[in-house]
């Protein structure tokens, strides 16, 4: 504080604002801003420089490679990742149309407002179970379940590819299911404020020409939110291809080639969980090349996501 | 209370004050001794009021990279130290056998009880995936009497690298070239068939929900889960049934060499359990820390002596009295 007692009045408050002097909220902010997106820059340096030794070693032949043989330093990614993106695709297939029924009825008056935020919380609140609870859950639950109808679905629809036997308790499809609940909040959630945010004028006008509410909903709300449930759809891909703990527990931790939606697989963040602790020399830098991707295909589809989201929400603002 | 008894009571106080720089000392590494290491920790704690030994189990791998570092005053490992490993620890290093092990395969298979007898031929056929149903004749005619449901197998592994996979495929590899080829040796290797879970209580666990499961897992958490064990053909041709004494006996033939690393991949007596292997203490020559080097051998000493008793109880091996004659001697060269 200066030497100068303030003075009160209008004038006196007026000057003491315009004063000049550090202003250390701001820098406090800037800092911390700054802050974050340098421990990003940081964490994805590590991974790359710990990863380099692997990167020069296997360079593109480790993601088109098929073999993960660490006893004889031998690595490839190829199933783990077609592994995370079939894991992740197939629970969002599950997902979508369930979280898009729900985020519908969340957003269309059926029910008293009441019971539409009760509803809201209890869906958004699958969000706030922990990982591991699902993997429990998985193991006790679904993983029965898929052993009991695996095979019987396997020998009646073994004609479909990737329906084919033996159907295995920990496999893709159990990992599907489970990350199909995981994703559902985000889903939901997302894909309900791009509904409910679409201009109440253009559902009065859909009215005023005569279109009944299920005309509305599929001819003029559902087209006008489609770009924010792309965004919710990818954000969730995202989430669903980083999921790590109830993965590791369901799907079966297997490095090879997927046949069946009901063969044990294996995704880069299970993998990652597993494998690191005993790993060494050269394992460790592969670990961390398979890191690396997964840090570039996460943060690409959340980007992409953002980007659709932002996109969304700029030209919804322009409709009001 | 008179004053002399007073007197020796403030004496004793201060006395015991003056001992008790209290030290911790901490180890990490194998999984696989951790519940015996932990108990000998607690029971040496109790005899010991002023030390406190902290072991955590995270992985043999893990116990020797920290213990290279410098992160841990001792670690637990249950493959010997490789000689680039041993070199990297600037050759500060002694590894002491601290207990033993065997490891089984254990099903569950509805309506078969423990002591189904499987071949080296039948069991490498399995987790190659060349036998791929419980019903198959190479199963079924080592065991009449038995009846084998029409069930398909699932053979289930380690996903994390294990010293029990490295041990375990050791044997493996050294049986059946087929397997040599098609899987290898190693702490981390590809299955060619079935599912992998983390941990033996992971592997444990999958067995026990999977009808028609067959893995591999320490012998501890198999009897102490109470899953159904294979008796496995020995290089004798005989069948032996998986317990401590079978145990015993494989490594009462074993000669430790100098450096007490020793791998034993197909034990050759008549009546020796297939596969069975040490686990090693690891420990610095030379301690920085005179408390610290102190605390760590009492610590190794109760182990190797008063604690080899509580081995059995937990399903571990108590060493044969030569093993613990060597590691004694071993131990005395620490400073």
């Amino acid at each position: 504080m200066g030497g100068k007692s303030p003075t009160f009045g209008s004038s006196g408050i007026v000057a003491r604002e315009y004063r000049p002097r550090p202003d250390f909220f701001r820098a406090a902010c800037w800092l911390a801003s700054w802050f974050t997106v340098i421990l990003i820059l940081l964490i994805v340096g590590t991974i790359v420089v710990r990863a380099w030794p692997a990167i020069q070693q296997f360079g593109f032949n480790f993601i088109t490679g098929t073999q993960w043989t660490p006893n004889r330093e031998k690595f490839g990614v190829l199933p783990v990742l077609i592994g995370t993106a079939a894991s992740s695709l197939l629970a969002l297939v599950l997902a979508l149309p369930l979280g898009l029924a729900i985020s519908i009825f969340l957003s269309e008056n059926f029910l008293p407002p009441a019971v539409r935020q009760a509803i809201r919380f209890v869906v958004e609140l699958l969000a706030a179970i922990p990982s591991v609870v699902y993997g429990l859950w998985g193991i006790f639950v679904v993983i029965p379940l898929v052993q009991q109808y695996g095979t019987l679905f396997c020998s009646k629809l073994g004609f479909i590819p990737f329906f084919q036997g033996p159907a295995y308790g920990n496999s893709l499809i159990t990992a599907s299911l489970v990350l199909a609940l995981m994703v559902l909040p985000t889903i939901t959630a997302i894909s309900r404020s791009a509904l409910v945010a679409v201009p109440p004028t253009l559902r009065e006008a859909s009215y005023a020409l005569g279109g009944t509410r299920w005309e509305t909903i599929l001819g003029v709300i559902l087209p006008t939110a489609a770009p924010g449930i792309v965004a919710a759809t990818i954000l969730a891909f995202g989430r669903a291809m980083g999921e790590t703990m109830a993965v590791a527990m369901l799907i079966g931790n297997s490095q090879r080639l997927i046949s069946s939606i009901f063969s044990p697989s294996n995704t880069l963040s299970a993998l990652l969980a597993n494998q690191f602790a005993e790993a060494d020399g050269i394992q460790v830098s592969a670990l961390m090349y398979a890191a690396a991707l997964l840090v570039v295909l996460t943060l690409g589809v959340n980007m992409i996501g953002e980007a659709v989201l932002r996109y969304t929400q700029r030209n919804v603002a322009g409709l009001s | 209370m008179n004053r002399t008894t007073l007197a020796a009571v403030v004496l004793a106080a201060t006395a015991s004050f003056n001992l008790s720089a209290a030290t911790t000392i901490s180890g990490s590494g194998a999984t696989f001794p951790a519940p015996l290491y932990l108990r000998w920790a607690a029971d040496f704690h109790k005899a010991n009021p002023d030390t406190t030994v902290n072991y955590q189990g995270n992985g043999s791998g893990a116990g020797v990279q920290q213990f290279i570092a410098g992160i841990t005053d001792f670690g637990g490992s249950d493959v010997a130290m490789k000689d680039e490993e041993i070199s990297k620890a600037k050759h500060n290093v002694v590894l002491i056998p601290a207990t033993a092990g065997t490891i089984v395969l254990a099903y569950n298979v509805p309506g078969v009880k423990s002591g189904l007898q499987l071949t080296r031929a039948a069991y490498i056929g399995i987790l190659v995936g060349n036998i791929k149903n419980w019903n198959d004749r190479a199963i079924a005619k080592n065991n009449p009497g038995v009846s084998l449901p029409n069930l398909p197998i699932t053979v289930v592994a380690r996903a994390d690298g294990s010293g029990t996979t490295a041990v375990f495929t050791g044997h493996c590899s050294e049986v059946s070239s087929e397997f040599k080829d098609k899987v290898g040796s190693g702490k981390s290797v590809t299955w060619p068939v079935g599912v992998a879970g983390k941990g033996n209580d992971g592997v444990t666990a999958l067995i026990k929900s999977t009808p028609g499961a067959i893995g591999y897992v320490e012998f501890g958490y198999a009897t102490s889960n109470k899953l159904n064990m294979a008796s496995l053909q020995n290089k004798a041709g005989k069948f032996i049934v998986p317990s401590i004494e079978s145990g015993s006996t494989t490594l009462a033939s074993v000669h430790l060499p100098g450096d007490l690393r020793a791998f034993i991949l197909d034990p050759n007596g008549a009546n020796d359990y297939p596969i069975a292997t040490f686990t090693w203490l690891l420990v610095h020559k030379q301690y920085a820390d005179a408390a610290k080097a102190a605390a760590v051998k009492a610590f190794v000493n109760y182990g190797l002596t008063t604690g080899q008793a509580t081995a059995p109880s937990l399903g571990y091996i108590t060493l044969p009295e030569t093993v613990v004659k060597q590691s004694l001697a071993a131990l005395a060269t620490v400073k």
